[in-house]
Order: C-alpha cells, then sequence, then structure tokens
C-alpha cells in the first residue's frame, strides 16, 4: 500500500442559502497518492469544483459547514485556521481555474501576478523572482517569455492564459496541482495541449494532479484513477480501465456515451442523459440517479452504498443492477445504434 | 493616445459653443418680449428702452449679438448689464478663490472620508458597524443641502449649541489662515456630507462585488496575505469607478455647483455671482458663469477618460 | 446593472409519492424521463420569473416596506392639506394675517409682533423687534399655528402641508416624465445606432454639460420671467409645471446614457436577432425584447431620481428659480426661515426635517428595491 498524499474521508459541506441548505457534498472519500493523476468527472452540480475548492479552503465562510477530514500528510485542512491556511495555498496545494480571463487580475502584468505568488511564500529578491518567472514561461510554452513576461493577460490568448495560469500554479512546487475545469473555456485542439501540458509537467515538477472535468474524454489519456460524482456523492470510483472498459452506473454509461468516438462504428445518434440534475436541498428519496435512470427499478428506491461489486475491489459503485445485466445493457448507452450484432 | 486627445479637445470645444448658443437661447428666446424693456424697469419711457437696446446691442440680430457676446468674453472684455456695467470675466476671477478653497477643501474631505467609510462598511459587511454606517450614509444623502447648512449656521455659529463658528463671509488665506480655515469649516461639512454617504456606498458596494471576483479567488489560492489581496487587488479594482466620479463630481462643484452652500453662508465664490446674475437677469454675466461651469466639466471629462484609460489596461491599449 | 437572468428556484414538487413500475414495463429513454416528471417523488427544479423571484424578496424585506409605509404617510399627509386648513387651523395657505391676534392661556398675542419690550420678575429687560412672527404654539392656541407663524401671518403648518404636496407633486412628476422620455430615447438612441443615436448623444452630452443647479437655475429664472409662450403651449410664470419641465428636463442625460448602454448590448443579442428574423418591425421589438429587459434597471433608476428630483426642486426653490410666490414649496419655506434662524429655528427645520424622512424613506426603498431585483442570491454557492 503506498502512502496516500492526500487522504479524504467522508467530507461533507453544506451551505446555508434563502431556499434551505443546500447539500453541495455528501461524504465523498478518496485518496491521492504520490505522482498520480486524480480525474474526479460529473455535471455542473455534481460537488466537483465544490469539492476541489474545499481542499483549499476556498469555500469557507460564514453560511458553510464542513465535516468529515482532509489528511494531507497527515495534517488535517479542515481544522487549520485561515491564517496557517495560507502556507498551504500556493506551496503545497495550487490550483488553476476554469476561465483564465477573469481569473487573472487584468491591471496588472502577467509577470507581477507570477512574481507576487514567488515572493508570497518564499525570500527571495524581485530580481530572482523575475528569473524564475521567465524560466517558468519557457516551461509551460509560451514563446518569448523574456518579453511576454510583461504583457497584459489580455494579451495573451486564451491558450497561452491558461499556460501562463498553470506556470503560476507551479511556481512554488506544490505537491499536488489542482485543476478545475482547465480545458472548458478552451478550444478542442488547445485542450490537447494543455492536457499534454499537464501530464509532462507533472513529471517534471514531480506534483499529484486532481484533473477535474465534466468530459471524460479529456482525462481518458492523463487520469490514473476516476472518480465520478453525482449530486454531491461518489457515484463510481476506479482506474481507467475499471471506468471505461467495465463501467458499472447507468450514470457513467451517460457521460462515456455522449463523447464522440473516432474508433468506434460511427452511430446513429449521441446519447444524451435526459433530464435535469436533482435539488441539493430536497435530494431524492434512495438512489439519487433513479428519476432518470432508464434502468431503474423497485430496488432502487433505496439507497445503494458504495462497495465493490465487482472482482476487483478497488472498483466501487452504488447502483444495485446486477454485474451481467450491466454488462448486456450498458452499450445500449455507450454506442448506440451498435449493439445490434 | 495623442489622437484620442486630440479628439476629446475638438469634441470638447464644440461643446461649449453649443453650450454658450443654448445659454443666449435660454435668456433671449425662453422669456420672450422685450429684454430692454424689462432692463429698463417699470418707469421707463420708450426713449429710455431704445436707447438701453442700442447701448447693448439687441438691435442687432440675434446670431451677431450672440457672436459678439462669446468674442467678447473670450477676450475677457465682457461687460454685465448690471453692477454698473463691471466686467464680467473680472467678477468671475474675484470669486475664484472663494469658490476653489471651499470646493478643494471639501474635496479633499469628502474623498478621504468617502474611502474611508466605504472601505471600513465593506470590511465589516453584514455586522453592524456595517449597518450603521450605512445607515448614516443613506441620512447624509437624503439631507438638503440648503437645509444643512443652516442646520449646522443655527448649531454652531448662531448660538443653537455654540456661538464658537463664524457665521459666514469669506477670508483669504492670504490675509489670515486661521480665519480662512475656520469660516471654511461648516461650508466644508455642508458640502462634504452629502458626497461622503454617496461615495461610501458606491465603494462598499464595488468592493463586495470585487471581491466575488474570479481574480481575487486566484490571489486566495496562491496564498497570498488577506492584507495583500484587499490593498493590491480587491481596492484597486474598486477603486477606479470612484476616481472617475470624482473627476466629475468636482469639475461640477467647481463650475458653480456649490451655488447653495455659497450662498447660505455667504461665501463670495463664483457660484455666489452666478446666483445673484441669474436673479438680475444679468445675461452676460450669466453667460460667463455658464460657460465658465461648462468649460469645467467638459475639460475635467477629458481627464478622466484619460486617468481612466491610465489605470485600466484594457482600455489603454484598446 | 443588466436584467435579472432567468433563475430557478428549486422547490420540493407534488405531495404523496407514486411507486415506480415494476419490472415489467417496457423502459426507454424516453419513457423514463416522462416518469421522472410524473414523480412527485424527486424534487423538481421548477422555473419561477425572475419578477416573481424579486417580489418575494422585497417581500421579505420589513425595513425596506415600512420606509415605504413612512413615504405614503408623509404623501397622504401632504394630500390632506385642505382637510387641515380648513378644521384644523381656520387658515389657507395664502391666507395673511398682518395685525390678527391668538389667545391662549387667557392672553392675547399677535400674530406679529409689534415691537416693544418686556420686563422678567428678575429684572431683565426682553427687546421684542417688531414684524417678528409668533414661534410654534404646539396646540396651546387650539390649532391655530401649531408650527407658528410666517412673516406675512400665515399659518406655517398650513403651508407646510401645501408647499410639501407641491415639493412632492414636482417630484414624482419630474421624475415620471424624465424616466419616460429617457426610456423612449434611449430605446431610439439604442435600437437604431447610426445618426440617430448620434444625434440624440450628443444631445445628452450637451444638457449634461451643464452643471446642473447651473442649468436648472438658469431654465427655472428664465421661465419665471414671463411663462412659457411659444409652440402653442402656454404656461403662466408661477405654473408649477415649469419647474416639473426643468428637472425633468435636467435629469434626462443621467437616467437615459446608462440606459442606451444597455440597450446597444441587448441589441447585439440573439433574441433580438431571431425576433427580426420572424419580421418583427422596430417598435415590436423594443416593446417585447428590450424594453422588459431594462425594465429592473428602470425600476431602480426611477426610484433614486425621485428622491434626486425632490432635493433638486428644494434647492431650485430655495434660491429662487424653482416654485414661485404665493404658492409654497418645501424649499420656499426654508428660504423663508433663513432671516429668523436665531430666533424661530423651528421655521426653516421644520421643512427640512419633512424633506429629510421623505427623501431617507424612499433612498430606503429604493436600495430594497435594488437587493430584490439583484439576481446575485445572497448567498454565492460556488461549484
Amino acid at each position: 500500500m503506498s502512502e496516500h498524499l492526500l487522504e479524504v474521508k467522508d467530507l461533507s459541506v453544506s451551505f446555508a442559502t434563502e431556499d434551505g441548505t443546500v447539500r453541495a457534498v455528501d461524504d465523498v472519500s478518496f485518496g491521492l497518492e504520490r505522482g498520480k493523476v486524480l480525474g474526479i468527472v460529473g455535471e455542473s452540480g455534481s460537488g466537483k469544483s465544490v469539492t476541489a475548492m474545499t481542499l483549499m479552503g476556498l469555500t469557507r465562510g460564514v453560511n458553510a459547514r464542513f465535516s468529515g477530514e482532509i489528511l494531507y500528510k497527515g495534517t488535517d485542512l479542515l481544522k487549520v485556521s485561515d491564517n496557517d491556511l495560507q502556507s498551504y495555498r500556493g506551496q503545497e496545494l495550487g490550483m488553476i481555474f476554469q476561465d483564465p480571463m477573469t481569473s487573472l487580475n487584468p491591471v496588472y502584468r502577467i509577470g507581477e501576478q507570477i512574481v507576487e505568488a514567488i515572493q508570497a511564500h518564499e525570500k527571495v529578491g524581485k530580481a530572482e523572482a523575475r528569473a524564475r518567472t521567465i524560466e517558468l514561461l519557457h516551461q509551460v510554452g509560451i514563446p518569448n517569455p523574456e518579453s511576454r513576461v510583461d504583457d497584459f493577460p489580455h494579451q495573451f490568448s486564451g491558450g497561452m492564459r491558461q499556460r501562463a495560469m498553470i506556470a503560476m500554479a507551479l511556481s512554488c512546487n506544490p505537491a499536488i496541482l489542482i485543476a478545475d475545469e482547465p480545458t472548458t473555456a478552451l478550444d478542442v485542439t488547445i485542450q490537447a495541449q494543455i492536457v499534454e501540458l499537464i501530464s509532462r509537467l507533472k513529471d517534471e515538477f514531480q506534483s499529484s494532479v486532481i484533473f477535474i472535468t465534466h468530459d471524460l474524454g479529456v482525462i481518458a489519456e492523463i487520469a490514473d484513477e476516476i472518480l465520478v460524482m453525482y449530486a454531491g456523492r461518489v457515484v463510481e470510483q476506479g482506474t481507467k480501465r475499471d471506468i471505461f472498459y467495465e463501467p458499472q452506473m447507468p450514470y457513467t454509461w451517460g457521460l462515456l456515451g455522449s463523447i464522440p468516438r473516432l474508433d468506434r462504428p460511427r452511430a446513429d445518434r449521441l446519447h444524451t442523459i435526459k433530464g435535469m440534475p436533482p435539488s441539493l436541498i430536497n435530494p431524492p428519496e434512495g438512489c439519487k440517479f433513479r428519476p432518470r435512470c432508464p434502468h431503474a427499478f423497485e430496488k432502487c428506491a433505496e439507497e445503494p452504498a458504495l462497495e465493490s461489486r465487482v472482482e476487483d475491489p478497488g472498483h466501487l459503485d452504488r447502483c444495485w443492477l446486477t454485474v451481467d445485466y450491466k454488462r448486456s445493457h450498458r452499450d445500449e448507452t455507450i454506442s448506440p445504434g451498435t449493439e445490434a450484432a | 493616445m495623442g489622437a484620442f486627445v486630440l479628439r476629446r479637445t475638438v469634441g470638447m470645444v464644440l461643446v461649449l459653443i453649443a453650450v454658450s448658443f443654448i445659454t443666449y437661447l435660454i435668456f433671449i428666446k425662453i422669456p420672450g418680449g422685450d429684454p430692454a424693456a424689462r432692463l429698463a424697469g417699470r418707469t421707463a419711457t420708450p426713449a429710455n428702452i431704445e436707447s438701453i437696446r442700442i447701448k447693448l446691442g439687441l438691435n442687432h440680430s440675434f446670431i451677431v449679438q450672440w457672436f459678439d457676446m462669446v468674442k467678447s468674453l473670450l477676450s475677457g472684455t465682457l461687460i454685465s448689464y448690471y453692477n454698473g456695467g463691471t466686467n464680467v470675466v473680472g467678477q468671475i476671477e474675484q470669486g475664484l478663490p472663494a469658490t476653489f478653497s471651499l470646493c478643494l477643501g471639501a474635496g479633499v474631505i469628502w474623498l478621504f472620508f468617502g474611502i474611508l467609510v466605504g472601505t471600513i462598511s465593506a470590511a465589516a459587511a453584514g455586522r453592524f458597524s456595517d449597518r450603521a454606517i450605512t445607515a448614516l450614509a443613506l441620512i447624509g444623502i437624503s439631507l438638503p443641502v440648503a437645509w444643512l447648512g443652516l442646520v449646522l449656521l443655527y448649531l454652531f455659529a448662531d448660538g443653537g449649541l455654540t456661538s464658537a463658528f463664524a457665521y459666514g463671509g469669506y477670508y483669504p488665506i492670504t490675509q489670515n489662515p486661521w480665519e480662512w480655515a475656520t469660516h471654511l469649516i461648516l461650508p466644508w461639512i455642508t458640502l462634504a456630507v452629502l458626497f461622503i454617504g454617496f461615495y461610501g456606498r458606491v465603494l462598499r458596494s464595488n468592493i463586495l462585488d470585487t471581491i466575488n471576483e474570479d481574480f481575487v479567488r486566484t490571489a486566495k489560492a496562491k496564498g497570498l496575505s488577506p492584507r495583500r489581496i484587499m490593498v493590491k487587488h480587491v481596492l484597486r479594482a474598486s477603486l477606479i469607478p470612484i476616481v472617475t466620479l470624482f473627476g466629475l463630481d468636482f469639475a461640477a462643484v467647481l463650475g458653480g455647483g456649490a451655488i447653495i452652500t455659497e450662498t447660505v453662508y455667504s461665501l463670495q465664490g463664483v457660484g455666489f455671482y452666478a446666483y445673484q446674475s441669474i436673479q438680475a437677469q444679468d445675461l452676460p454675466a450669466l453667460m460667463g458663469v455658464t460657460l465658465y461651469g461648462a468649460a469645467f466639466i467638459v475639460v475635467f471629462s477629458v481627464i478622466v477618460d484619460v486617468a481612466y484609460a491610465y489605470l485600466d489596461p484594457r482600455i489603454r491599449l484598446a | 446593472m443588466g436584467a435579472p437572468p432567468p433563475a430557478t428556484s428549486i422547490s420540493f414538487g407534488g405531495g404523496h409519492r407514486r411507486p415506480v413500475a415494476t419490472g415489467n414495463q417496457e423502459f426507454t429513454l424516453d419513457t423514463a424521463a416522462k416518469l421522472a416528471a410524473q414523480e412527485g417523488g424527486g424534487a423538481q427544479v421548477q422555473g419561477r420569473s425572475p419578477w416573481a423571484l424579486a417580489g418575494r424578496r422585497l417581500r421579505r424585506n420589513y425595513v425596506a416596506l415600512a420606509s415605504l409605509g413612512v413615504f405614503l404617510l408623509v404623501v397622504v399627509s401632504c394630500l390632506l392639506a385642505p382637510v387641515y386648513a380648513s378644521h384644523v387651523a381656520h387658515r389657507g395657505a395664502n391666507d395673511a394675517n398682518l395685525t390678527g391676534y391668538i389667545h391662549e392661556n387667557g392672553k392675547t398675542i399677535p400674530v406679529i409682533s409689534n415691537g416693544g419690550s418686556r420686563v422678567l420678575p428678575d429684572g431683565t429687560v426682553i427687546v421684542i423687534p417688531a414684524g417678528q412672527p409668533i414661534g410654534p404654539q404646539w396646540g396651546a392656541a387650539g390649532g391655530q399655528y401649531v408650527l407658528g407663524a410666517d412673516q406675512l401671518g400665515r399659518d406655517l403648518a398650513v403651508r407646510l402641508l401645501y408647499g410639501g404636496e407641491n415639493s412632492l407633486r414636482v417630484g414624482l412628476l419630474s421624475a415620471a416624465i424624465s424616466t419616460i422620455v429617457s426610456v423612449l430615447l434611449a430605446l431610439l438612441a439604442g435600437y437604431f445606432g447610426g445618426v440617430v443615436d448620434w444625434i440624440l448623444s450628443r444631445v445628452f452630452d450637451l444638457i449634461w454639460a451643464f452643471p446642473v443647479v447651473l442649468l436648472g437655475i438658469a431654465l427655472g429664472t428664465a421661465l419665471s420671467i414671463n411663462g412659457f409662450h411659444h409652440f402653442g403651449i402656454h404656461l403662466a410664470a408661477g405654473d408649477l409645471w415649469i419647474p416639473t419641465a426643468v428637472i425633468a428636463f435636467v435629469f434626462i442625460p443621467y437616467i437615459a446614457r446608462p440606459l442606451r448602454g444597455q440597450v446597444l448590448a441587448l441589441r447585439e443579442k440573439e433574441f433580438v436577432e431571431a425576433a427580426v428574423a420572424q419580421g418583427a418591425g422596430p417598435l415590436r421589438i423594443m416593446l417585447t425584447e428590450l424594453l422588459p429587459n431594462i425594465a429592473s434597471t428602470v425600476l431602480v433608476l426611477f426610484s433614486l431620481i425621485v428622491a434626486n428630483a425632490i432635493l433638486t426642486e428644494v434647492g431650485l426653490s430655495f434660491l429662487g428659480a424653482g416654485v414661485q410666490p404665493p404658492n409654497a414649496s418645501w424649499g420656499t419655506l426654508i428660504a423663508d426661515g433663513q432671516s429668523w434662524l436665531a430666533t424661530d429655528p423651528w421655521f426653516s427645520m421644520l421643512p427640512g426635517i419633512f424633506i429629510a424622512i421623505s427623501v431617507l424613506s424612499l433612498n430606503i426603498f429604493g436600495d430594497g428595491l435594488r437587493d430584490a431585483l439583484d439576481p446575485r442570491a445572497k448567498v454565492r454557492i460556488e461549484r
């Protein structure tokens, strides 16, 4: 059993709003090892971003309630004071966000913002910080870093801005890089470049990565382990192989079915998951996916526990359907129009 | 940048020309009737009226009159209809020290306290001190300036609470700095109260909006100290609109927006002169004063635009 | 500020839960969705219009509602001026009383002092200047001169109420007119663009270039000389429509410019393109597509402008360029009371207090309105 760099145990996050209490994250547990990539996948509202931001303490506020543990190198980050958390952010955990245009301060130069990140944690002079910044920009693949370091964010293209953000997040060599939908706002071709960049940097900087996305296709290459979240809960968890070749949750099938594939016979139509995500204030009883699941049956009125129902003990899911049923029915969803054979 | 300033300057001049024309229209055309007859008074004979008309050039065409008036204003030779024919520009110049003293002092006070109040109430958002400040700010912007001036006069100069403060009137700073200041304290407060309330609220709202911006989230994620986040990221963004607002408001009060304060406290500034010339229907004086005021606003709006471009690089390089 | 985007309120739809059909039933993707919709069990995401949401938020804001109540109270009191005049004060707003007397505590006191002196028990002599109006009686004189008299012997309380009616009327009407005209101009300028926009923008710039107070005074005074007799409209010099129109005119750029900006931005949105593609004419588009989306901004601006209009009217009337005598307004009353500041401060104080209360309550309500219309919920949920 290799040592877990990050261990999240039964994490729950809820927010008080004028409509009621929102249970954004419900009993989520996972582990992250050194040098590995964990992919967290789900729709908007699944709780994936809240989970990520809670790791950094960015969801703390008067209306937020937390329970469970976030053990980073043995320390429970939930119990760390706001003051002390500052030293973790940027230095132990780095984060990049979805929209690089709004995530960078428009009135300061890119270089200034990265230097600021460095000087927040390390006692280095301005000149040295600047030199490091230029080197970082070079490492993330920005051409002419010596001159571009003095540009403003709006002078960069979308892909370059995201690269700059990655540079900023890695500037103090954090052990974990959290990427919250880093490619969602970018073109498809740029998406691939960014994913590849993260993969390369992970090795160069020896960081672990938590990669959050709603698109399974994006992390198909890079993820070692994948967490599928729905309505604030983990509904399936396993290695990349498990998820892509033996998915156990109808929801996962839906996600897989909505990826356009070039390596399979062309389907009649792309699958869509009908319906809408459930309310997080008044969640439905039983399996949360039941209202949208075409395979639901009467047992689904009882909430399934997250456990392994297949041979591999590391592959967990929350579905009552039998493994055989799943095997024979999942291709209807994943590649509709091709199962008639 | 240069082309931008040039274009604005040209636009400025055009606006000022239009402003002078409109002023002229307002005072000659709207009342209708015969301006010479009005000026001559009730017991004038037709001969009197005619002589006034000739003397003031009212027998010329509308456009010619306007043109002459503007020409003489710009050359500094515009004579008012009243006060024995004093030079309008000269009168305005005489009023400048009082108006400048009033507006500069009030401006510094309201900018400083406005920012202070806005920052404090934003930092304490939702808590009691924030609510209290908001309530005070709301009250501040709800008070009529004339009334506030009189209340302060009564309470502090006329015996209400004390008679310690001066009753009004302006003392040039060169003559006696102490008198200058004590005579201006109440007017400064009167003029500043309204703006402090307003600016405090605007800044508070800006700060609370900015705190939710993505780049502030990034700053937190970088591990910056809360103080640095507040000062370098939040305030920097929140203060930009305040700067532009201040530029325009300051121009407005300099340009004669402090009329009421000057009247209540008998400060012989440009605003007070404007008030007098309006009461006397002194058209040349009015032209002068209106153009003076409009000029300030127009010039300052160009300055504000340039400042904004400097503060926000996105505009600069657009 | 933009229009509230379609917000959804999450509610628990339906009451009892119906059991899920047994495994015999055919499940396809379509029937599953239908079943989900039918089932009362799971929560439905119910769309409620942004206006309903705003209304609900406003109804919960007790402070704002109370302020609105206070304002309405002031309005009603002022509207009851004639009642007060005839039944309590027994004196009209313009009924001078230079030589009258009031009777209280068995004494007969002249309304306007005759001058003279009085000797106090301890020997000090008080000199009473002539021509000084009587101060507030607070009911001691049986309803007359409750708040005192002015220099012509008129009952101040009566004038305060009538003046209030005038001030409020000018303020509200001018704000309404200004808003309506501004919305129209902003729609025209924003929608048609090009030359129309250029001309209208220059007009806004021009009005805006004048210092507000100066323009108001200039227009107000010019119109007070002879009234307005052009273009077939005839308004006498003291007509209340004059200050109303002047103030409405002065505020146009402050409303029209921000709205124009919004319309310009909205015009580029797809739903407008769609409407044009469907053959909708400009009028229809302006009314059905653009107007509803700027409506919340208009409401907020309106509430701000009313408060400012009342304050502007007070300022103008104080300087003599607004409401003209013998009509009273709160502004003229403050000016009247200036001379008596030392001896009868209430003369000037009272109108000011009324103004402050009215404007403050409007501002508080305006704030509440703005909060209710703000699409951002009080708590931001980060996903």
